[in-house]
């Protein structure tokens, strides 16, 4: 052994490189270098999964956004007489069969997807009468009727019975005849009906049709079942309507059963009143097209209100009677669609959604959809001349015939939410039955062809009401108080003043929200006069109790040092605050009589709401005080010592060094301190919730409410079916919010940083 | 004097005095909040004594008697009270808590002060608590017990007794249907479930279908025993009754099984009073809500919300801590470290409804809905994790508070002084033992800070557990004791929806009123209290560092 080796034996270390000391050296070094892996895995997916929140919100907006996909599925050849013509497709809700009609009475239902008949009915017409017209009604009633060359008419219905056997759904399919299978006879002579139109909704039947002259016939139909027995009524009425034009393209007849639209060849339209159906009335008479064009089709959209009109130039226009303040209708058109070029040959109305299909002549297929103005899809199909098309009840197939090849064409159609574009959630739309173009938002009816009025801006709107009038209360206090709290207060005080309006920050918005609503709104309604006497009475009886100061005599003066005016002044805002309330109901009797909401309502028509602006710039002004306060209490405090001292020393008084120097230096700061505050202000939800009335009004009114967004988040959210088009507003909206704030704050934290480094230079 | 006004403008010493306003005015305003709020919540408890009169609404009007407590009283103009035919400019009215809404309809009643006559204060006047219809208020005429009716001699011994023995049936019968035959409800329900699972798998051996049958058939036995049992009491419950006179000598028959309490404030003394101050106080705190929340205690809420936010808190520290060591430790700083900190920062102040749409949206509807795809097949289509729930609710929160434990966790791991790094990694300890040994716990009071700070927005947070997961009443509580204990399915009460619930929704809003206070109270002193506790923590942590700086 030499003598070097017995040293480390004899050392109290163990051997650095022995077998042991090595491993334990591995085993930590590969601990640390799993830490750092684990560490940066760990943390790197949290901060993902927060970033995700964006991501998230994006991913469920954007489908809005997206065109419609349209995709064929099956092209086979017409199910049934190839020699027969289509007049009329439609499927069941499930898309699973498919009912034709042709114009030697033929009804042929068959599978959408392959073309193979389910079953194949012969409707009942007289030996040697053909069918000259024919109609459909309102689709959802699934009512169809054939107007016959010997002037009468067959109503039916197509219906499915859907059963399950073995667990599988079975579609069975029938015809339905309401009033018999003999034709209805309308004319007394034998004349061909050349226009029909029909509505029939299980209890009432409207029928009108025209022969060759310009006189409509039209045949009520309504059956009553009585109260006592089961006896059922049955009355018919029929009355004749003068048309104003003998040359007709089309005529239509509203759900309800109560407007009648034809389409004059000149291009006129004319609105007639039927609602009284022995004394039909001419409402309004339009010209829908311009001189050397025509009308070449006439449809209703889902619902009734809407006439589309399609003319030979390939526009279609949307037209509804709008009501005008003497309560006399007119008919205007809203809206006009220009994407197809030439002429119209059908105009298909969804079921239940304000949107349609149309095609023209050049075998152009458009989806559109009328509240958003929008041209969902629009492509040129495989073949042209389309010979009829027909639409599934939840618009997610389209069945076609074109006359070149005469096969069917089965188009699956991916079109969730075609009433949202820019303009629908931005701009000013035009509702059905609505004077003009306004800002709604109403997203739910009880009605299912209820049209969903998804404007954003009243409630952008009432997000910033209620934002402007908390800042107008929170800034002053807070952006002052600060000023004072850093500069003028004692640093004893200081210590207490600071976290008692920082701890605030964390108190819940739904305490105050709750305040605001059962105990400020209330209070705020009784005192009306007083609480904006608070508003005067309070600064000018703290400025009358700093011009008394000046008086008091020095002795007593050095008793309360400088920096205690805050404490002294407690007596005196407690005092004027009280004096203002107490004033109150003296000043109401005295200016008001003795009731100050509703003298504002009677004498200068401004509507009070209990739960008003007014109420929330309270409670929220008090929400974002902290928030503002502490941020700016911080900047200003921050401004370096020697630049006030600098300022000081050469005479400036220290009002003077705190505008001059002093919030020179820190308007930055305050600034970032606004701009969270806003975005607080912005985001805030319980209060708005329960402080307004939540109706979504457009109004800077301070007594009215508003609806925020956020607010009708939380309101609406729960309720709102999932992946639906409300709901995806909804994101939108909190998306709206997320960027709002995200703005708010970042513009606040450059400028914070900004600010930091500024600092750390002087 | 106008050149004096103009100098001591100039001087600008009323500007500061004006500044100085400010800052007392926002004092004052969350001071006299806060009072508020404790003068409103606490004096709901207190017996107030019940005046019985005679109340003419106008002079010439039909007299009404009433008996109740006042509540509330205001001063208002004439034309705000309805120009009524008393004379005056303004008048006092009260607010006058009646009961009996079973009679009335109303439990309140607004009353002029002017038509007040022949005010008193009846020793027997008594108020009776009961479970449907709220209070009763009325004289005791008389008692009917096993048949036997007493009308005269000591009828409010009796009464009491009886309350006492009824109210220890109510109970006995609420232990066998709550806990005795919901934990029956709950093994039938997994039962269908495993037969469902067996089914969705498709081999239903005989085997397996007996023995489920068989393990039904005990479970329907054994509440065949509680059915017999509930029965019994119930009759005993629902046997004994009394007769009350109500004010204007109406005469009302009450069965025992609905009252809670009696009490006759008029005869109680101060020290009477202030226990029963309490025994209110402490039914508020340990009982559950009663009549649509409007009476009873807040419990359930209490519990969920503790609940929610321990679990939150189980979420949130380990990712908030990983991720401000990754930031602070082992990222490297840059541009990109500082746009993540923004980007967190900014993330505090993202509006709370915001990240209730994302719960909503992404955790139940897409998680929830796929783990219940996954694991949960047998109860569909009735959704399992796909719905608002507890688990969803705290994941939420945790997600809307992991940047204030980010924040603060950097704060303290940049508070801890370099020379402890340093010195650690000199002696050759590694990254990983420096801070694991050193720099973290140094760091925990700083975490614990976030902690607490994180705890108690997520305690006052409302506008997100709407989405996903809180309800105005839960049918049971979160955790019970029934396997897997932990209910992380179920939804829960939270103080704070209590409050806009019971505030906003309820039917009965002046009922309600004081209850509202009350909780509203107990949340704003948790969150204070959590606060100041945060608070003190972070001083003295940097008092701490101070001195370790020092060295």
């Amino acid at each position: 052994m030499s003598k070097n080796d017995i040293s480390i034996t004899e050392s109290v270390l163990p051997d650095f490189n022995s077998a042991k000391a090595r491993n334990h050296r591995n085993k930590r070094h590969i601990n640390d270098v799993i830490t750092r892996y684990l560490m940066s895995f760990g943390g790197v997916s949290v901060i993902i999964a927060i970033v995700l929140i964006a991501f998230y919100l994006f991913y469920v907006v954007f489908p809005m956004f997206m065109p419609a996909k349209v995709k064929e599925f099956g092209n086979y050849a017409v199910p049934g007489d190839v020699q027969q013509r289509t007049i009329y497709f439609t499927m069941e809700e499930q898309h699973e069969i498919a009912i034709r009609v042709t114009d030697k009475g033929e009804v042929v239902f068959f599978e959408t997807k392959d073309g193979s008949v389910r079953d194949k009915l012969k409707l009942p017409i007289p030996e040697n009468v053909e069918i000259t017209s024919f109609s459909s009604g309102d689709p959802t009633q699934r009512t169809l009727a054939l107007g016959l060359s010997d002037g009468s008419v067959i109503l039916f219905q197509h219906n499915y019975q859907v059963t399950y056997p073995n667990d599988e759904r079975l579609i069975t399919p029938g015809l339905f005849f309401p009033y018999g299978e003999t034709p209805t006879s309308l004319f007394d002579e034998a004349t061909p009906i050349n226009f029909l139109t029909v509505q029939y909704d299980g209890e009432m039947a409207t029928i009108i049709a025209v022969s060759e002259s310009a006189k409509a016939k039209i045949l009520n139909i309504t059956r009553e079942e009585s109260f006592l027995s089961d006896e059922v009524e049955i009355t018919r009425k029929q009355s004749e309507l003068l048309l104003e034009t003998p040359s007709l393209v089309s005529m239509r007849m509203d759900v309800e059963q109560r407007d009648l639209y034809v389409a004059g060849s000149g291009g006129n339209i004319f609105f007639y009143d039927i609602s009284n159906k022995s004394n039909p009335s001419l409402v309004d008479k339009v010209r829908a097209v311009s001189s050397n064009e025509r009308i070449t089709s006439l449809e209703f959209l889902a619902g009734g209100i809407s006439i589309l009109v399609g003319d030979s130039t390939g526009k279609i226009s949307q037209w509804f009677p709008v009501r005008n303040e003497a309560n006399e209708y007119s008919l205007e058109k809203v809206r006009s669609f220009n994407k197809n070029k030439s002429p119209i040959v059908s105009i298909v109305p969804e079921y239940f959604r304000k949107a349609f299909v149309a095609v023209d002549e050049k075998g152009h297929l458009g989806l559109f959809h009328t509240t958003a103005e929008r041209v969902v899809y629009f492509s040129k199909l495989k073949q042209d001349n389309v010979e009829a098309i027909g639409i599934a009840p939840r618009a997610n197939a389209i069945v076609y015939q074109d006359s070149n090849t005469d096969s069917l064409h089965y188009l699956d159609v991916h079109n969730k939410h075609p009433e949202i574009s820019w303009k629908s959630i931005w701009g000013k739309v035009w509702y059905e039955s609505r004077a003009g173009p306004e800002y709604i938002w109403q997203s739910s009816s009880a009605s299912s062809v209820f049209e969903p009025k998804f404007s954003l801006t009243p409630l952008v709107f009432g997000t910033l009401k209620a934002a402007f009038y908390a800042m107008l209360i929170a800034m002053p206090l807070a952006i002052l108080g600060a000023m004072y709290t850093a500069y003028f207060m004692a640093p004893k005080m200081r210590q207490v003043v600071k976290p008692t309006i920082e701890i605030m920050e964390a108190l819940p918005t739904v305490i105050l929200g709750f305040l605001a609503g059962l105990w400020l709104a209330p209070f705020v309604e009784k005192h009306l006069p007083g609480t904006f006497m608070v508003f005067i009475l309070v600064p000018l009886s703290v400025l009358a109790a700093a011009a008394l100061w000046e008086f008091v005599p020095e002795r007593i003066k050095h008793v309360i040092p400088e920096g205690w005016e805050a404490v002294l002044l407690i007596p005196v805002v407690l005092l004027s605050a009280l004096t203002a309330i107490l004033l109150s109901q003296p000043v109401e009797n005295l200016f008001f009589g003795g009731n100050m909401p509703l003298w504002l309502s009677t004498e200068l028509g401004i509507t009070y709401d209990q739960r008003n602006s007014l109420v929330v710039g309270f409670a929220m002004g008090f929400a974002v005080i902290p928030t503002i306060f502490s941020i700016s209490e911080d900047a200003v405090y921050s401004v370096p010592k020697h630049l006030t001292s600098g300022s000081l020393a050469l005479g400036a008084t220290p009002w003077q060094t705190m505008v001059r120097v002093v919030l020179l230096t820190a308007s930055p700061g305050i600034f970032s301190a606004v701009m969270i505050g806003m975005g607080r202000a912005v985001g805030e939800t319980m209060i708005v919730v329960m402080a307004t009335g939540n109706t979504a009004i457009m109004d800077l009114n301070i007594f009215q409410g508003f609806r925020a967004l956020s607010a009708n988040i939380a309101v609406e959210m729960p309720e709102s079916e999932v992946g639906s088009t409300h709901y995806r507003v909804l994101f939108l909206a909190g998306l709206v919010l997320f960027i709002a704030t995200f703005c708010f704050n970042t513009v606040a934290e450059v400028v914070r940083q900004r600010l930091r480094n500024k600092y750390s230079s002087l | 004097m106008n050149t004096q006004i103009k100098n001591w403008f100039s001087s600008g010493r009323p500007y500061v005095w004006l500044n100085a306003g400010a800052v007392t005015v926002s004092a004052i305003m969350v001071i006299g909040l806060l009072l508020l709020i404790a003068v409103r919540g606490l004096e709901h408890f207190w017996p107030a004594d019940i005046a019985v009169f005679d109340y003419y609404a106008e002079p010439d009007a039909e007299k009404v008697s009433y008996m109740g407590e006042y509540i509330d009283r205001d001063t208002v103009t004439r034309a705000r009270a309805g120009n009524i035919k008393y004379e005056g400019d303004e008048f006092t009215r009260y607010l006058l808590k009646i009961g009996n809404r079973d009679v009335y309809g109303l439990d309140f009643a607004w009353v002029i002060g002017a038509g007040i006559k022949n005010e008193s204060y009846p020793e027997d006047a008594t108020i009776i608590e009961r479970r449907e219809w709220g209070n009763l208020h009325g004289f005791i005429k008389s008692v009917t017990v096993n048949g036997q009716t007493i009308e005269s001699g000591d009828i409010w011994q009796t009464f009491q007794e009886t309350v006492e023995a009824s109210n220890k049936i109510h109970e006995e019968i609420r232990h066998i249907e709550k806990d005795l035959i919901g934990a029956i409800n709950y093994k039938m329900e997994r039962l269908r479930l495993q037969e469902r699972r067996l089914e969705i798998k498709g081999n239903k051996t005989p085997e397996e279908l007996a023995d489920l049958e068989s393990k039904r058939a005990e479970l329907q036995s054994e509440y065949n025993v509680y059915t017999e049992q509930l029965a019994k009491l119930y009759k005993e419950f629902n046997e004994p009754f009394f007769v009350a006179v109500l004010a204007g000598g109406k005469e009302k028959t009450v069965n025992f099984s609905i009252v809670v309490r009696a009490f006759r404030p008029n005869a109680m003394s101060v020290f009477d009073k202030i226990g029963f101050y309490f025994e209110k106080l402490w039914e508020f705190l340990s009982d559950e809500p009663r009549e649509a929340n409007t009476e009873g205690g807040i419990f359930p809420a209490i519990f969920g919300t503790v609940l929610m936010v321990i679990i939150m808190s189980i979420l949130v520290t380990p990712f908030g801590v990983v991720a401000a060591v990754y930031l602070r430790e082992y990222a490297s700083q840059g541009p990109f470290t500082r746009l993540v900190r923004i980007a967190v920062n900014n993330l505090a102040g993202v509006p709370s409804v915001v990240y209730g749409v994302f719960g909503l949206g992404f955790f139940v509807y897409f998680l929830g809905g796929s783990i219940d795809q996954l694991f949960f097949k047998a109860s569909l289509p009735a959704p399992t994790f796909g719905t608002p729930g507890l688990l969803w609710a705290s994941l939420t929160l945790a997600i809307l508070t992991v940047p204030v434990v980010i924040v603060a966790t950097e704060e303290g791991l940049s508070r801890v002084p370099r020379a402890i790094r340093e010195g650690s990694l000199a002696v050759g300890a590694t990254k990983a033992e420096t801070m694991w040994r050193t720099v973290l716990p140094m760091t925990a009071p700083a975490m614990i800070t976030g902690l607490i700070l994180a705890v108690a927005r997520a305690a006052g947070e409302v506008a997100p557990l709407m989405l996903v997961g809180v309800v105005k009443l839960a049918p049971s509580l979160p955790l019970d004791a029934n396997a897997p204990f932990l209910h992380l399915d179920r939804k829960f009460m939270h103080l704070g929806f209590h409050i806009y619930d019971v505030g906003f929704q309820s039917p009965n809003v002046e009922a309600a009123r004081p209850l509202v206070y009350a909780t509203a109270l107990l949340l704003v002193l948790l969150i204070i209290v959590l606060n100041l506790t945060a608070i003190r923590i972070r001083n003295n942590l940097r008092e701490k560092y101070r001195a370790a700086e020092q060295n």
